[in-house]
């Protein structure tokens, strides 16, 4: 439901960064989103497509990739990448303990922009 | 022309969450932000929170609404200040709309600051506002698995308050598994049951919120 806010907080940023390098035409950015992150993908993409619609941001494209849950166990200590996919990913049992809750996420909570491709 | 950026999306929701995190601390305030689904029962537990501790502890509220200031009227009539935060169609608080609240409030001698968030069990999870701590309420009718179903507020609160215990009788929920969903997703969470219609159990809501305010004064 936020991914509005996000997608204009995204939006903000890229205009500042167009303005710094003295670039005016954005063909892409590309952003990083974690499977935790809480944004959804979908929504992501409909709400770039709503907020660059007719300003001068317009034609360029939202390039998304979903970034895994990285995950340590809390009982044993070792790091492995959790196979679930959705909400409760931090929840996966350990591959050598089977612990299967308690682990600290390591990666996969980030929502970042990596770069732009402009001109 | 391809140029590296690496910035967080939500890089100025939590720079402002940071400046309103310092103003805090050198106010030496404890501030806890109240999360749930609409209807747990917020605005009621601060109701009594502020009516049965207004001689103990100063305290104030930042209401979050999407609409109406039907709640900091509520709020108001208990004696405490009060600033409302229409958020007229965002689902969340965010740090900014925090920080602007925060020009209408007088923090000097202040003990607590609730700010209570816009009633959703979802988005609020995600927006750091500066608090101390965050405090999620589940109420019995909405049912006992529900910490499973929507794990992100859970995970990232510190306590969980289970309001509406006098319903219990009428309706099927059990303590035990809400209490045990909540602690799967996050074992380190506090549990404690209460109701704010009656009363019951709220002591044990005022001796957490009186040693939280207690470790706040120290650091």
């Amino acid at each position: 439901m936020h991914e509005l806010s996000l997608v204009q907080s995204l939006l903000d940023i890229v205009r500042q960064e167009l303005r710094a390098h003295e670039l005016t035409r954005l063909k892409a950015v590309k952003v990083t989103c974690g499977r935790l992150s809480g944004a959804v993908p979908d929504a992501l993409h409909m709400a770039f497509t709503a907020l660059t619609r007719d300003t001068d941001l317009d034609g360029s494209r939202l390039d998304l990739e979903m970034v895994p849950v990285k995950l340590q166990c809390g009982e044993c200590g070792k790091s492995f990448s959790s196979p679930d996919k959705g909400s409760l990913a931090a929840f996966a049992p350990c591959p050598s303990c089977g612990q299967e809750i308690g682990h600290r996420v390591v990666s996969g909570q980030d929502l970042n922009i990596e770069y732009i491709e402009a001109e | 022309m391809k140029i590296p950026v690496v910035r967080k999306v939500l890089e100025v929701n939590e720079t402002m969450a940071e400046q309103n995190k310092k103003l805090f601390d050198r106010h030496r305030v404890l501030v806890l932000n109240l999360m749930s689904s609409p209807g747990a029962g917020k605005t009621a537990l601060l109701e009594r929170t502020l009516s049965d501790l207004g001689t103990e502890m100063n305290m104030a509220v930042i209401e979050g609404d999407v609409q109406t200031t039907n709640d900091a009227q509520r709020i108001a009539a208990t004696g405490v200040p009060v600033v409302q935060i229409n958020t007229d169609q965002a689902c969340h608080l965010d740090s900014s709309m925090v920080q602007e609240a925060l020009g209408q409030l007088d923090l000097e001698g202040l003990d607590v600051l609730f700010i209570e968030n816009v009633g959703n069990l979802v988005c609020p999870a995600a927006f750091d506002l500066g608090e101390d701590l965050k405090i999620t309420l589940l109420s019995v009718p909405e049912g006992d698995d529900k910490p499973l179903k929507y794990p992100s507020m859970f995970v990232r609160s510190q306590l969980m308050i289970l309001n509406k215990l006098d319903l219990l009788p009428y309706l099927e929920f059990s303590l035990v598994q809400a209490t045990q969903g909540a602690q799967t997703v996050n074992p380190d969470l506090e549990v404690i049951s209460v109701s704010a219609r009656t009363g019951e159990n709220l002591e044990a809501w005022y001796e957490w919120l009186r040693s939280r305010l207690k470790t706040k004064r120290k650091a």
